[in-house]
C-alpha cells in the first residue's frame, strides 16, 4: 500500500459515506403479527430456560412455568376485582384426576397429553422429572423438601398413565409443593439422549431449550436481550391460549419501559419504580394492577444475639421509632399494605401478614431507651440490599433520621447485591431492612423459616425461642392432622409472641404491580409473582 | 512491513499475560460471592456450597487459574452465570453491536468535528470558533445518559420520529444473517434493503448521542494541532506562492496535522468502546460494556474476565493499526518494535 494511494482511496471512502442511503423499500405490514404477539418489557431476563438449573434466576422461573407443565395448578378467585390464585382450590393439569389417600397421593394422567415433540407424557416422564426435582440439589431441592418431598422412593410409577406419591410423614404443605413451577414435568427420554456421564439430568440441555408439554415454548432465546416464545397448539393443559406469540425484551432503563408504554409501543410491564407506577395509575391510560405480596413483607430486622439489640426495650423502641407514614408516602407512594398500627383492641387473628400494633412515637421510644440503659444512645450500622436501592435506601435514610432522634447513630452500610446473601448468612448484621415472601402462603410456613429456632438462613435475626418454637411445631402438626382449634391457637400464638419479642419489624406487605395497555387483559396473581402468559388476552 | 507487525504483535503478548492475571486476580479480590448470589433466594448452606463445588470455586486460587488458563488455551473463557451462555459466544454476539454503534457514533463525530475544528482554527477569534468551543464543553459536560434520554424524550416520545429505544431492531424484525455481525453490513450482503433501514434507525440516536460526547475532544486537537501547522514555516512559504487557500489548508495543513487527531481518534474510539455503557443501557442496546457491568454487580467473574481479555486485544490491534497509519500518513514516521 501507498501512501499517496491510501490517501486517495480515503477521501474516496469518505465521498461514499456522504452519498445518500439506498433506497428505502418498505415492508408489508406486519399489523397482522403484531395483534397476535403480545410485546412484555422488563429489566432483567432469564439466564436459564429451566428452574431446576444450577443458579436459574428469577425471570427463568417465568419461562418455565410457561413451557413446563404441572401434574395440579391452581384455580383463580377474585380479589379486588383481579384473578388471584386460590391457594385452597387445586385444578388438573397434566392429570386428570387427583385420589388423596391417607399416606399418599395418586394421579391418573391426561391420555391425550403430548409434550412439544409429539411424544406422549407418560408416568415415567413424570416419575423422572420428580426424582431429578429432589436429587439435583440447590433450590428445586429446597422447595420440594418444604413439602416434605425428598426422596426418589416416594414416587411410584403404579402404570404408564398413573402415579403415585408416597408422603413421608403428613404434611399440609404436601400437595401445594407439587403445584409450584419446581415439580415441572419434562420430555425424559428427549433430555437424556442430551444427558452426558457429568450431567446425568440434561441440565445443560434444558438450560438452552425447553422440553416440556407446556403452552408455549421457546423458539428463540438471546440472553439479556430477549426471549420469544410461540403457543403450543396441542397443548392439553387448559383451554388454549389466545396470544401466539410472546416477545419479551429486556429494557434496562425504567424510564424507557414507561415511555414504551406510554407510547403504546409495549403492552406489558412489571417492574416500574413506584412513583412511575402512581403516576401512570393518575394519567388513566393503562391498566395498572396492584396486588399485596402473598406471605411477603419488607422488615427491619434486628439482631437478637448481639447487643444493645438483644435487650427487648431497646427493639421496642426501634419499633416506636420508625416513621412507618412516612416510608408510605414518601418510598412507596401508597403502594404497598401498612403492617403498622392496628388499634389496642384490635384481635389476633388466625392469618399472615397482619399489621402490628407499633406507631411512631419518639417520646415513648426515648422512655424505653432510658428504660434500657441507653439513654445518651448508642452507634451502630444499618444495611440494605443495593440490588433493590430504590426502595431499600429511602428506607434506611428515613429510619436513620428517625433513629437520631432517640440517640440510635446509625450509619448506612450499602451491600451490593451478589454479596447480600453472604452477609446475610453470616448473621453479624446488626440492624437491616429485607424483604421474604414465601410461595406456599401458609403462616407457619412463613415462621418456619423466618423465626423458628432452627435457625434457617431467613432467620436474619438468629432469634432463638423454644415458646415460638413450640407454637410453630404445634400448628404444622395440627394442619396436618386437620386440628383446626389447636392450629387457629398456635398461629395466633406465634404471631403474638412475634410481636411481642419484636426481633423483626414489619413494615408493610409490597406490592407487585403491572402495567398494561387497556386492550390487555387476563392478567392473574399467581404466589411466583411472575406473569401466566396462557391467561392473557390482546383485544 | 509484515515482520514488523508480527515484531509489534510478539510484543503485546508479555501484556496480555499480565492482563490475564491482573483481572484474574482483581474479580477474585471483589466482594460477593458468586455462589451464594446464584443459589437463589432460598438457598440453604448447604445448597450454597453445592452450587460453589459446581462453579469450581470451592479450589485454592492456584487451582482456579491452572483451570482458567487450561481453559483459555483451548479458547473456552468460561460460563456466564448471569446469561447462562458461554462468554465467547455472548462476547462475539455483543462484541459487533458496541463496534457497530461506536464506530458510526465516531465517523458522525468525525464528520462534524474535524471540519469544524479546522474551520476555527482557520478563523481563530471569529463566531465559528466560539461555535467550536461552546459545542465541545457542551459535549463533554453533558452525561451521555442525559442526552441520551432526552434524545429519547424529544424524538420518541414527544414526536414519534424515532424507533422505540428497544435495541438493535424492531421486535417484529429478524435480524439479518449473520456474516459480520454488524447489522448495516449483513443486511446490506443479504442485499435486504428494508431491513437495512429497520437496521440503521435504531441506530441514529445512541449514534448521536455518541457522537455529541466524543465531539470535544476531536474538534479541540483538530484545532491546536492546526493551529500549531498553520503557523510554520512551510505553510507561510506555500502561502506566498500564491497557492489557493483551500490546496494550503487541506493539502499542506491538514495533513501534517493529522497525526494527533489519529492518535485521539484512537484514543476515543476505544474509551467509547468500553465506556458506553451508559448509552447502552439507555437504549437497551446489547452491548459489551453493559453485559461486563451486569456480570460485575453479579459477582461473575468469567464474563469480566473475558470482557478485559478482549478488550485488552482490541486495544492491541487498535494501537498497532494506528502506528501502521502513522507510517502511511507521514512517511518519517516508522514503526520500531
Amino acid at each position: 500500500m501507498k501512501r499517496r494511494e491510501f490517501l486517495k482511496s480515503m477521501t474516496a471512502m469518505a465521498a461514499g459515506t456522504a452519498l445518500p442511503a439506498a433506497p428505502a423499500v418498505w415492508s408489508p405490514a406486519k399489523a397482522q403479527s403484531r395483534q397476535e404477539t403480545l410485546l412484555i418489557v422488563s429489566e432483567s431476563g432469564p439466564n436459564n430456560l429451566d428452574i431446576h438449573g444450577v443458579g436459574a434466576n428469577v425471570p427463568g422461573y417465568e419461562a418455565s412455568w410457561n413451557c413446563y407443565d404441572r401434574l395440579i395448578s391452581h384455580e383463580m378467585k377474585t380479589v379486588n376485582g383481579t384473578p388471584y390464585y386460590d391457594r385452597d382450590k387445586f385444578k388438573m393439569e397434566l392429570a386428570d384426576d387427583m385420589k388423596l389417600g391417607d399416606m399418599s397421593v395418586t394421579f391418573k394422567l391426561k391420555k391425550n397429553a403430548v409434550f412439544q415433540d409429539g411424544t406422549p407424557v407418560t408416568a415415567k416422564d413424570v416419575k423422572w422429572s420428580l426424582d431429578r426435582a429432589v436429587t439435583v440439589g440447590g433450590f428445586p431441592t429446597f422447595q420440594m423438601g418444604a413439602g416434605s418431598l425428598t426422596k426418589p422412593e416416594q414416587f411410584v410409577v403404579v402404570d404408564d398413565h398413573t402415579v403415585r406419591v408416597d408422603f413421608l410423614r403428613k404434611d399440609r404443605l404436601t400437595i401445594p409443593d407439587l403445584a409450584v413451577i419446581v415439580p415441572c414435568v419434562i420430555n425424559s427420554e428427549l433430555v437424556k439422549k442430551h444427558a452426558t456421564d457429568k450431567d446425568p439430568w440434561g441440565l445443560e440441555y434444558t438450560k438452552q431449550n425447553t422440553a416440556g408439554s407446556g403452552a408455549y415454548k421457546v423458539a428463540n432465546w438471546t440472553a439479556g436481550t430477549q426471549v420469544i416464545l410461540e403457543r403450543n397448539d396441542a397443548w392439553t393443559g387448559g383451554p388454549l391460549p389466545k396470544v401466539k406469540r410472546i416477545i419479551w425484551r429486556m429494557v434496562p432503563s425504567a424510564g424507557n419501559r414507561r415511555a414504551l408504554l406510554e407510547r403504546g409501543d409495549a403492552d406489558i410491564s412489571y417492574d416500574l419504580p413506584n412513583k412511575d407506577f402512581v403516576e401512570l395509575k393518575g394519567a388513566g391510560k393503562l391498566n395498572i394492577v396492584s396486588t399485596p405480596y402473598s406471605n411477603g413483607i419488607q422488615y427491619i430486622g434486628m439482631n437478637v444475639k448481639n447487643p444493645p439489640f438483644n435487650n427487648l426495650k431497646v427493639r421496642q423502641a426501634v419499633a416506636y421509632a420508625i416513621p412507618y407514614q412516612k416510608i408510605m408516602d414518601a418510598v412507596l407512594f401508597g403502594l404497598g399494605k401498612p403492617l403498622f398500627g392496628a388499634s389496642a383492641d384490635d384481635k389476633t387473628e388466625v392469618a399472615w401478614p397482619q399489621p402490628h400494633k407499633f406507631v411512631t412515637d419518639i417520646a415513648k421510644a426515648k422512655q424505653l431507651m432510658a428504660e434500657a440503659g441507653y439513654a445518651n444512645g448508642f452507634e451502630t450500622t444499618i444495611s440494605f440490599d443495593l440490588g433493590f436501592a430504590g426502595v431499600n435506601e429511602p428506607i434506611c435514610v428515613l429510619t436513620q433520621e428517625s433513629l437520631a432522634q432517640i440517640g440510635i447513630k446509625t450509619t448506612i452500610n450499602k451491600i451490593p447485591g451478589a454479596n447480600w446473601r453472604t452477609e446475610l448468612n453470616k448473621k453479624v448484621l446488626p440492624l437491616y431492612t429485607n424483604v421474604f415472601s414465601g410461595w406456599l402462603d401458609y403462616p407457619e410456613y412463613f415462621f418456619i423459616w423466618c423465626y423458628h429456632g432452627k435457625n434457617s438462613i431467613f432467620n436474619t435475626m438468629s432469634y432463638q425461642s423454644k415458646d415460638m418454637d413450640a407454637l410453630i411445631d404445634g400448628a404444622s402438626l395440627a394442619a396436618a392432622s386437620g386440628d383446626t382449634a389447636t392450629y387457629d391457637k398456635d398461629v395466633k400464638g406465634f404471631v403474638d409472641l412475634a410481636y411481642e419479642d419484636m426481633p423483626r419489624v414489619p413494615l408493610y406487605q409490597p406490592y407487585v404491580n403491572v402495567a398494561m395497555q387497556k386492550n390487555i387483559t387476563g392478567y392473574q396473581y399467581w404466589f411466583h409473582r411472575r406473569l401466566d402468559y396462557r391467561a392473557l388476552v390482546k383485544g | 512491513m509484515l515482520r514488523q507487525i508480527g515484531k509489534r504483535l510478539a510484543t503485546a503478548i508479555p501484556s496480555l499475560i499480565g492482563v490475564i492475571i491482573v483481572t484474574f486476580v482483581l474479580t477474585r479480590v471483589l466482594p460477593g460471592d458468586a455462589a451464594s448470589y446464584f443459589a437463589g433466594p432460598a438457598a440453604t448452606p448447604e445448597a450454597i456450597a453445592e452450587v460453589r463445588h459446581k462453579l469450581g470455586l470451592d479450589l485454592s486460587l492456584p487451582q482456579q487459574f491452572v483451570r482458567y488458563v487450561a481453559d483459555l488455551v483451548h479458547g473456552d473463557l468460561g460460563n456466564s452465570l448471569t446469561t447462562g451462555q458461554p462468554v465467547i459466544n455472548d462476547i462475539a454476539a455483543r462484541l459487533p453491536a458496541s463496534a457497530e454503534l461506536t464506530l458510526i457514533g465516531l465517523l458522525l463525530a468525525m464528520a462534524i468535528a474535524v471540519p469544524l475544528g479546522i474551520l476555527a482554527a482557520v478563523r481563530q477569534g471569529s463566531i465559528i470558533d466560539h461555535a467550536c468551543r461552546i459545542v465541545a464543553t457542551a459535549g463533554v459536560s453533558l452525561p451521555v445518559f442525559f442526552t441520551g434520554l432526552l434524545l429519547i424524550y424529544v424524538f420518541y416520545f414527544l414526536l414519534g420520529w424515532a424507533p422505540s429505544p428497544l435495541g438493535r431492531l424492531d421486535v417484529f424484525y429478524t435480524p439479518p444473517p449473520q456474516v459480520t455481525g454488524f447489522y448495516l453490513i449483513d443486511s446490506l450482503i443479504a442485499r435486504d434493503f428494508a431491513l437495512f433501514r429497520a437496521c440503521l434507525a435504531p441506530l441514529v440516536l445512541p449514534a448521536v448521542t455518541l457522537a455529541i460526547f466524543s465531539l470535544a475532544p476531536i474538534a479541540r486537537i483538530t484545532r491546536a494541532s492546526m493551529l500549531a501547522v498553520l503557523a510554520s514555516d512551510f505553510v507561510r512559504t506555500a502561502r506566498a506562492s500564491g497557492l489557493a487557500p483551500y490546496r494550503v489548508i487541506i493539502t499542506y495543513a491538514f495533513r501534517n496535522a493529522m497525526l494527533p487527531v489519529v492518535t485521539t481518534l484512537g484514543m476515543v474510539f476505544s474509551f467509547l468502546l468500553g465506556a458506553n455503557v451508559l448509552v447502552e443501557k439507555v437504549f437497551a442496546w446489547p452491548g459489551i460494556g453493559s453485559y461486563a457491568v451486569e456480570a460485575l454487580i453479579a459477582s461473575d467473574y468469567a464474563p469480566v474476565q473475558g470482557f478485559v481479555l478482549a478488550m485488552a486485544i482490541l486495544y492491541v490491534l487498535l494501537n498497532l493499526t494506528i502506528d501502521l497509519l502513522y507510517g502511511l500518513i507521514d512517511p518519517r514516521v516508522r514503526i520500531e518494535a
